[in-house]
């Protein structure tokens, strides 16, 4: 039987894997966004101490390899009596882990942020939270577009370790198919081409909002 | 109640790293009153300006917005929070020399800002202040651009509208023509100008000598910190009483 024709015949396998490494990388990337954000927040905060805390946080996840972050979630957790099935410990890793890079790139565009906009927001009666929800916020994200893109795109590509911890994903479904029919270099193509479409989606996005940066003068493309 | 001035100064001190940057200044600007302010560069005239809306905090004495004291609860003692802070300076409009523009914002939308999300005004109302102001500093027909695409001095003219929008009891002007080229000037100070006439009270940080002279009611001179000279425009530029003075003057003048 031609080998096409049995990844053919496997094509429900590969897009229920497709479908569930779109929502692991949607909701991840979009959390992880959402938690960059808040910890550039609370890093902008007045207490020294919780600074400290987030910082361990972040130097932690910089530091843990990401596969190991998922064992911990999937397979360490239990032992304290947290059993999670394996797509929320998966989500859960991502965005953790995403958020704290998120957050690094938010942070070192924040620093390169004229302050005059933010003195000028205070001088308007702005008060902290509105500072950074309508000026520091949406600056630091226009300038980020490009490494965000980036990140967005190792995020989606670190879905694929969840194989591991048995989330039926792109990459476990080729495997699943691979294995059974021992076509290895088909299988593992589809994948690719799977993760490739998803790529192309993010650049295209981000592209897109570029040119509204553009427009407004952030010096990117 | 209305003859309280609108910004007391007493007894101001502020040092950056052992260096005394204000000292000991006494300042009162009254209702309707345009002040300027005038120096050498490094005399302290930008801090003395940033601290009456508590961008800089001073070390000693106090700053009065109308009756209100700025930046420390006066029953505390302590600095004021987030919040009465804010509400102060919703009271004291500011024009920065290099504009501070919100890059992100239309025109339209850097002026009506502030109106939607500190006064939480309406749209319409926001809309129709933002309509009024722009036209005031001949800015309405750009309203829909972003301000990269402005001049310097289209720039400063938004800077203004964005801050009159707010209806402050004072205007503190920083260096407001110091970055723009030459031929920009005059359109930026045209429009102070004409907020003299409708009965602003500004205080303005400035280099312009002839606007300085044409358009305040008096004139403060600072020196290392130190408030050296106050008078009336005419008296300070012809009759100078310090040798400082006159002597910054010539050199103006050349």
């Amino acid at each position: 039987m031609n080998e096409w024709m049995t990844i053919w015949d496997a094509r429900d396998a590969f897009f229920g894997g497709f479908l569930n490494t779109l929502k692991l990388f949607g909701i991840s990337a979009l959390l992880g966004l959402l938690l960059g954000a808040l910890l550039l927040y609370l890093l902008e905060g007045p207490s020294n101490r919780a600074r400290q805390g987030l910082g361990l946080f972040i130097d932690a996840m910089r530091t843990i390899p990401f596969l190991i972050l998922a064992y911990l979630l999937y397979y360490g957790l239990p032992q304290g009596g947290v059993r999670l099935s394996a797509d929320v410990a998966g989500l859960i890793a991502l965005t953790l882990y995403h958020g704290a890079y998120f957050c690094e790139i938010f942070r070192s565009q924040r620093r390169v942020m004229p302050k005059g906009l933010i003195e000028a927001a205070q001088a308007h009666g702005f008060r902290h939270h509105l500072v950074f929800l309508r000026i520091i916020l949406p600056n630091v994200v226009m300038t980020s577009l490009p490494l965000i893109g980036n990140q967005l795109i190792i995020c989606l590509k670190d879905t694929a370790f969840l194989c591991i911890i048995t989330v039926k994903e792109v990459t476990a479904a080729a495997n699943g198919v691979q294995a059974t029919y021992f076509i290895p270099m088909k299988a593992f193509l589809v994948a690719i081409m799977l993760y490739w479409i998803i790529s192309l989606l993010i650049e295209y996005a981000i592209r897109w909002l570029g040119r509204l940066g553009k427009q407004r003068g952030f010096s990117h493309v | 109640m209305s003859d309280t001035p609108a910004i007391t100064v007493n007894r101001l001190s502020k040092q950056f790293d052992n260096v005394e940057v204000l000292r000991d200044i006494n300042l009162t600007v009254n209702k309707g009153e345009v002040v300027s302010i005038l120096g050498s560069s490094g005399s302290g005239k930008s801090t003395l300006l940033r601290c009456m809306n508590w961008l800089e905090q001073p070390d000693r004495g106090t700053i009065h917005i109308g009756e209100e004291r700025i930046g420390i609860d006066d029953q505390t003692q302590q600095p004021m929070s987030n919040k009465q802070l804010a509400r102060i300076r919703e009271r004291v409009g500011m024009v920065f020399q290099s504009f501070n523009l919100w890059p992100h914002l239309t025109v339209r939308q850097n002026v009506t800002e502030a109106l939607l999300h500190v006064k939480k005004m309406s749209k319409e109302e926001a809309n129709q202040i933002a309509t009024t102001q722009l036209e005031k500093v001949g800015m309405l027909e750009k309203q829909h651009v972003y301000p990269i695409t402005l001049s310097g001095g289209q720039k400063q003219r938004v800077a203004i509208a964005r801050s009159l929008a707010m209806s402050p009891e004072v205007m503190l002007f920083d260096e407001p023509t110091s970055a723009l080229d030459p031929e920009r000037v005059g359109e930026v100070l045209a429009v102070m100008k004409q907020l003299s006439q409708e009965g602003y009270t500004m205080v303005v940080v400035t280099h312009e000598m002839e606007f300085a002279r044409a358009v305040s009611d008096q004139v403060v001179f600072l020196e290392k910190g130190k408030l050296i000279e106050q008078a009336p425009p005419e008296e300070f530029f012809t009759n100078p009483k310090s040798e400082r003075v006159k002597q910054f003057l010539q050199t103006v003048r050349q």
